[in-house]
């Protein structure tokens, strides 16, 4: 028997994982997890929904606009609300960079569990650049909260496109300078290749989703197959793998840092003006200047924001592509100003069902690189 | 195979060789302070008013907002018309940062523009006592910030076309 975590450093937060060995092969294994459960989908049934929004960039916290996005979405499915063409170009532009954000993270710890340290620290280099974009335009670096139920939390900033166009010119050079580190690296060839292979139908099975899933060789993304926002609009290619290994699980993320800059680049050239707020007195507050000069906006904005707006009665869900996989929104509404229930389909949390089948016969070495190779966030498993 | 390999490995190492001579991406933080966008969410702060007065009139929006119930306030009637030109004000108002989320609601709702978040975010204390900011501090914090510090423009104008419709 062995212990690993729930303070090991290459578990991703606390996983705890009981593994059982026979030697240096792992027999059987157990995760154990809720170490970092709040109850988010408990407080959720307390809190009016645009209180909600602020919970869910804790979900998981490297790709909190994505989170944001599947609950203003799911929000707006059960209100009816058509949103702004531009706020959806907006909403595509973050969520994309947010994307690659999260998949800099991932290649980052995952090189660093297998030994590769250098990657780790250009990672965050190139990521402290999406972070100054998402500060600039909602003023915070994780936390972002940056979309509203019916548009988004504000105009973009002077400076965001600027910034976009940058950072876009900037990163395809790095994403070389990664390949160039690591895809031929006889090193990361052999603690990658052939490791933690899951076949396309044990995967469907399982339920994986994400680039997980994608790395098996099923071309299942939600973008393409359910678009949400304005995807439809966007051109790109869905990566897949061959064999299902983490070494494909990899390549199938490499290139989806390649479509998502193409996505952002298409969107920002896209970007249409117009309003960023639906038309919805009923939901959206009004603006600032018809509150100070006008009675009623002050009135109406007092009735919204202290007791929040009601949701029809019944079931929705609502899924949307984060970067770790499928990330659903569950929401049953009794028709007040609260959620009756509320169930998160965390990725990560399906995900991590797949280390048994993945790492069962492996070496205790080689369970490291897989569960880099799930890039699970233990924020989203325990919510 | 040896070949390969033996390239492989030394395109990984002209890479990191580049690095070495590239300029430097860190910052010396206690030394260097890093200032954040004018948009930052850090500590709260009351704006004060044009003439010395008070915004705040105790409306109690921003308690009924935040999403943690972090914001106490109890209203009083006061006589002092320079101070308080509505009457109404905050006898008392504390904030409990330990628990605050910093998602901005507080200053979204605001119809007085008189809470706002500042672009201060060291805010380690010794004890959990001095995390409960009360009107004094957060006032005290609205005179003590230059425009730098809040981001220039915004805290002119108290408002960062949040919620436009």
């Amino acid at each position: 028997m062995l212990n690993m975590g729930p303070q090991h450093p290459s578990t991703h937060g606390v996983l705890r994982v009981v593994l059982e060995m026979d030697g240096e092969i792992i027999v059987d294994l157990r995760p154990d997890v809720g170490y970092l459960h709040r109850g988010i989908e408990k407080i959720a049934e307390h809190r009016t929904y645009n209180q909600v929004l602020p919970l869910t960039d804790r979900l998981d916290y490297v790709s909190a606009a994505i989170n944001n996005l599947g609950w203003v979405e799911t929000v707006e499915k059960a209100l009816g609300l058509e949103v702004p063409e531009r706020a959806k170009t907006v909403r595509v532009i973050l969520c994309e960079l947010q994307r690659i954000a999260s998949h800099l993270i991932w290649l980052g710890t995952h090189a660093l569990d297998i030994g590769a340290m250098t990657v780790l620290l250009y990672c965050f280099r190139e990521r402290e650049r999406i972070m100054d974009i998402f500060e600039n335009y909602c003023g915070a670096r994780l936390t972002t909260s940056c979309f509203r139920v019916g548009g988004l939390m504000r105009e973009l900033p002077e400076e965001f496109e600027g910034l976009v166009r940058d950072f876009l010119a900037y990163f395809p050079a790095r994403i070389e300078e990664y390949d160039g580190l690591l895809s031929a690296n006889p090193i990361w060839l052999k603690r990658t290749k052939g490791v933690g292979v899951i076949g396309a139908r044990q995967a469907i099975d399982i339920g994986l989703s994400g680039p997980a899933l994608r790395g098996s060789g099923v071309a299942r993304d939600i973008r393409v197959d359910e678009p949400y926002a304005n995807y439809e609009r966007f051109k790109f290619i869905v990566p897949v793998g061959k064999k299902g290994d983490v070494y494909d699980r990899y390549q199938v993320r490499m290139e989806e840092f390649r479509q998502s800059i193409s996505i952002v680049r298409q969107a920002l050239d896209y970007l249409p003006n117009g309003p960023i707020m639906a038309d919805a007195p009923q939901i959206v507050p009004p603006s600032k200047e018809a509150v100070a000069e006008d009675m009623s906006a002050l009135i109406h904005q007092f009735k919204l924001l202290s007791k929040g707006y009601k949701v029809p009665a019944g079931e929705i869900y609502h899924a949307v592509e984060a970067p770790k996989g499928e990330l659903g929104f569950y929401l049953v509404s009794d028709g007040s100003e609260m959620p009756y229930r509320l169930k998160i389909r965390g990725p990560s949390f399906v995900n991590l069902q797949a280390l048994y089948q993945m790492s069962k016969g492996c070496l205790l070495a080689d369970m490291v690189a897989i569960i880099g190779s799930l890039d699970i966030c233990l924020g989203e498993v325990d919510r | 195979m040896i070949v390969r390999h033996i390239t492989a490995l030394l395109k990984g190492l002209s890479i990191t060789l580049k690095e070495f001579f590239s300029r430097k991406s860190t910052q010396q933080y206690p030394e260097e302070k890093r200032q954040p966008y004018a948009a930052y969410r850090g500590i709260h702060y009351f704006r004060p008013g044009e003439n010395g007065e008070e915004r705040c009139v105790a409306c109690g929006l921003c308690a009924a907002v935040c999403p943690n119930h972090c914001i106490f306030i109890e209203a009083a009637e006061s006589e002092d018309e320079l101070k308080h030109p509505e009457r109404q004000y905050a006898e008392i108002y504390s904030i409990m940062l330990e628990r605050c989320l910093f998602c901005g609601y507080c200053e979204e709702a605001c119809p007085k523009q008189a809470i706002a978040l500042s672009r201060r975010y060291d805010m380690a204390v010794n004890t959990r006592n001095q995390m409960i900011y009360t009107k004094d501090k957060l006032l005290a914090e609205g005179l003590e910030l230059d425009e730098e510090s809040v981001g220039g423009e915004i805290k002119k104008t108290g408002r960062r076309s949040l919620w436009g419709a």
